[in-house]
């Protein structure tokens, strides 16, 4: 339909912006599940300025496993600096799954912690059901995460290097990092 | 980075090819599991066709109940079996099942997935100028999603307890404890998987439809060039990312209560003079989350049917539309007001009064962009060329009942008059007008217009005036009688009045909405009989049969994969240039380029000419 004047045409129209779609996507993604988090964060807010909660402390086990998991997102950062180096960067990756992994078995742990404390999600008082929500909620993104850390490592291994794959996956595990950090300095502040 | 970037955008052009040269997909692949949006809009559309079709029929039996209180229903008992009583009645609980059914079914299986999932997919590609959405994958991920949220509602039906019974707001504690009503059992576990699917269904699409518009608009298509349907169906999608991932974590803690024993919401409670061990708990904070969403959900369902009516009067009245920024701008309005209002649904659960004002104040500055929008559409009536095809009756009904609900919204939005008003009928026909009705005039409105693209034949206008006469009367009878009834303190979701005096005064108006209503389901038949035949039997359309400006209208008659066959059209104007002063004809589409219309270009435009003139000389790579 264009062909037929393009001598014609004097006006240069503009490409509009764009960015990787993929990668936008996994930044809506992120929208949607930080959104998740807000729920119930300011459920929990809600609740907690009603009166009649329980308050504890923490097990310091909660603290370590928020180091680790800033650990694991510098390992993965590391990796995608050196993602020009095959085996550096497969070893940096597998160093931060096992760090993931570490990490959801020490919040298990932290959470086991509590209940062996008296703290129980069912039949106790409301605050003690609502904290067992955040580190099991967040767990399972962990879970996705990890998933996709052996996608990523697998892609590595076939030589068949991804940037956009790699981008993607380091994003998402800043952001579960991050996510752990604030709700970690939530929890404790907001006991 | 640069050259990364370039060879991306290489790769996915060749990737277009190769789809596009080799689809020579079997069965499955074409119509089932398709990645193609056009396959996908019409999976959309046709369950959501059948779910409309179901939620029809659920209200026409409670409308049965309410309007004919004595009558004996026996001969409906080869389908509904145990769920009538021994004289014939509908159970009680069943009625209460039907009157949540029919809510869920309506807001989230019609209106979310059969509006947004049909027309975002099938118009974002095509008006943007794009091979096919951003994640085709994704996109068929979010029909099956869809698909099996609804077989598993579906299923609820038919249970021997029967499906939800709580209310379409499923509140706790009635939707949390089983042993409230029978509703509150395996079909409230149901409804609440039904409703997770659902979720992801309905996020997947809006990441979809987000990450397309922005990042997938062909050249020349800048914001400001995007169809007004274009921004509607992005607005709903930004809602809801923004809104489910809140419904999910309701429907979570609610999950816990129910099946594992916590107490969110739960607290003090007896039941049948048994006290609950459940403490701590609040069910107005589940009032908070669900509404947080079902506030903008609202939005969800009725701004894409503003959006497609944007398009459909501005074609059919041969004028530009009138304010395009305003409405942009009023639709942007209506998307961050809809996060601050959710409270005005919970006015009378006791909350502070001075919140309660907040809110009122909140949901009455709501009518601004309403009412611009309202008078943008008169505004573009006015003086116009108007063609009265079926999509633009269904159009300038939608602007109708939006006026009308829209008004009855300025009552409901005052705490203290909804002290008085707060579920009665008058918020059923409030609602039911506003967002009900007029989001499925919306949605006929789109089916009627987009027709010829989807299946490249017409559909027969006198079936359709025919369907719209006797749906727009219909619609105007059921709802507004529900005013007085409402007024009158008629409360909803009751399932009889003649035991209080009071209110059998009104016993023939009510029967007088549900012959309506029995009138209105049986005009979609008209409509439905008209859709099917014409799929395979009406006449062909030609590639733009309304002289539209939109760029799915320069596509061949059934566009293939790829929608294009050659290269994606360029984007020069925007698209409302129709009747323009000194064009030959009444509308220029958008792929026509300034320099081909020299007599109706105005003067900014032609500096434009002028201007890349002087750049082509230095650049000089156009080709």
């Amino acid at each position: 339909m264009n062909e037929a004047v393009d001598f014609k045409i004097v006006e240069a129209p503009a490409k509009p912006i764009s960015m990787n779609p993929k990668k936008f996507g996994m930044w809506l993604f992120i929208a949607s599940v930080t959104m998740l988090f807000m729920a119930l964060m300011s459920a929990y807010i809600v609740r907690r300025a009603e009166g009649n909660w329980v308050f504890y402390e923490l097990p310091n086990i909660f603290g370590y496993s928020t180091i680790l998991v800033i650990l694991s997102s510098v390992c993965l950062q590391l990796a995608y600096f050196y993602r020009v180096n095959v085996t550096r960067a497969n070893n940096l990756i597998v160093a931060t799954f096992l760090l993931g992994i570490v990490f959801l078995a020490m919040q298990s742990l932290g959470m086991y912690q509590l209940l062996k404390e008296g703290h129980h999600f069912t039949g106790g008082n409301v605050s003690e059901s609502f904290f067992f929500i955040f580190p099991w909620l967040h767990g399972l993104h962990i879970i996705g995460g990890l998933v996709y850390l052996i996608i990523v490592f697998i892609t590595l291994r076939k030589g068949s290097f991804n940037k956009v794959q790699m981008e993607m996956c380091t994003t998402y595990w800043h952001f579960l990092g991050l996510l752990w950090l604030y709700l970690f300095v939530f929890l404790t502040l907001l006991r | 980075m640069a050259t990364l970037d370039v060879h991306h955008h290489i790769e996915t052009h060749d990737h277009d090819d190769h789809g596009h040269e080799h689809h020579h997909g079997n069965f499955w692949t074409t119509y089932i599991f398709s990645e193609d949006h056009k396959v996908i809009a019409k999976q959309f559309l046709l369950t959501g066709m059948a779910w409309a079709l179901i939620g029809g029929i659920l209200s026409v039996l409670f409308r049965l109940q309410l309007g004919f209180p004595e009558a004996n229903l026996s001969w409906l008992k080869p389908i509904l079996g145990g769920w009538l009583t021994a004289e014939g009645k509908i159970d009680p609980d069943f009625y209460l099942a039907l009157v949540t059914m029919h809510g869920t079914i309506m807001v989230f299986f019609v209106l979310t997935a059969g509006l947004s999932g049909t027309f975002s997919n099938f118009l974002i590609p095509l008006q943007i100028g794009a091979r096919d959405m951003a994640s085709g994958f994704m996109n068929m991920l979010s029909y099956w999603f869809f698909f099996l949220s609804s077989v598993i509602m579906f299923i609820s039906l038919f249970i021997s307890t029967g499906p939800a019974a709580g209310g379409w707001v499923i509140y706790p504690p009635l939707s949390a404890l089983p042993q409230a009503i029978p509703g509150s059992g395996l079909g409230m576990t149901l409804w609440l998987v039904s409703m997770a699917l659902f979720i992801v269904s309905s996020l997947l699409g809006s990441i979809n439809y987000i990450t397309t518009v922005i990042n997938m608009r062909t050249v020349g298509m800048s914001f400001a060039k995007l169809p007004l349907t274009i921004w509607a169906f992005f607005l709903t999608a930004v809602i809801g990312i923004l809104s489910f991932p809140v419904l999910f974590g309701a429907a979570l803690l609610l999950i816990f209560d129910r099946s594992f024993g916590t107490s969110f919401y739960l607290s003090d409670i007896y039941i049948g003079g048994e006290a609950l061990p459940n403490q701590g708990g609040s069910p107005i904070l589940f009032q908070h989350l669900f509404w947080f969403l079902g506030h903008p959900e609202v939005y969800i369902v009725l701004l894409p049917a503003l959006g497609i009516t944007s398009e459909i009067i501005a074609t059919n009245s041969r004028k530009p539309i009138f304010g395009y920024k305003a409405m942009v701008g009023s639709m942007l309005g209506i998307a961050i007001l809809s996060f601050v209002v959710w409270a005005h649904h919970m006015f009378v659960t006791g909350m502070n009064p001075f919140l309660g004002s907040v809110f009122t104040l909140l949901t009455l500055i709501i009518a601004v962009p309403s009412a611009v929008k309202i008078f943008n559409y008169v505004t573009t009536l006015w003086k116009g060329n108007i063609r009265f095809t079926p999509a633009m009756l269904f159009s300038i009904g939608l602007v109708s009942f939006f006026l009308t609900g829209g008004i009855t919204g300025l009552f409901l939005g005052n705490s203290a008059v909804d002290i008085q008003l707060h579920d009665t009928y008058f918020v059923v026909a409030h609602f039911h007008l506003v967002m009900g009705s007029a989001s499925f005039f919306g949605m006929m409105a789109g089916v009627y217009h987009w027709f010829p693209k989807m299946f490249g034949r017409m559909m027969d206008e006198k079936l359709g005036y025919l369907h719209f006469w006797l749906t727009f009367i219909g619609v105007y009878l059921v709802f507004f009688p529900m005013h007085y009834i409402g007024i009158a303190g008629f409360p909803r979701r009751y399932y009889s009045w003649t035991a209080f005096e009071t209110f059998s005064g009104f016993a023939d108006l009510n029967m007088l909405v549900s012959v309506a209503a029995i009138i209105t389901l049986a005009a979609q038949f008209v409509f439905l009989f008209n859709f099917i035949y014409h799929i395979f039997r009406g006449k062909l359309a030609p590639a733009n049969p309304w002289n539209s400006t939109t760029l799915e209208w320069t596509t061949p008659r059934l566009p293939g994969h790829g929608n294009w066959p050659g290269e994606i059209p360029t984007v020069y104007r925007w698209p409302y240039d129709y009747s323009k002063p000194g064009s030959k004809e009444d509308f220029i589409p958008q792929h026509i380029p300034f320099s081909e219309t020299p007599e109706s270009n105005l003067p900014n435009e032609n500096d434009q000419i002028k201007l890349d003139l002087g750049g082509a000389g230095v650049g000089g790579n156009k080709h």
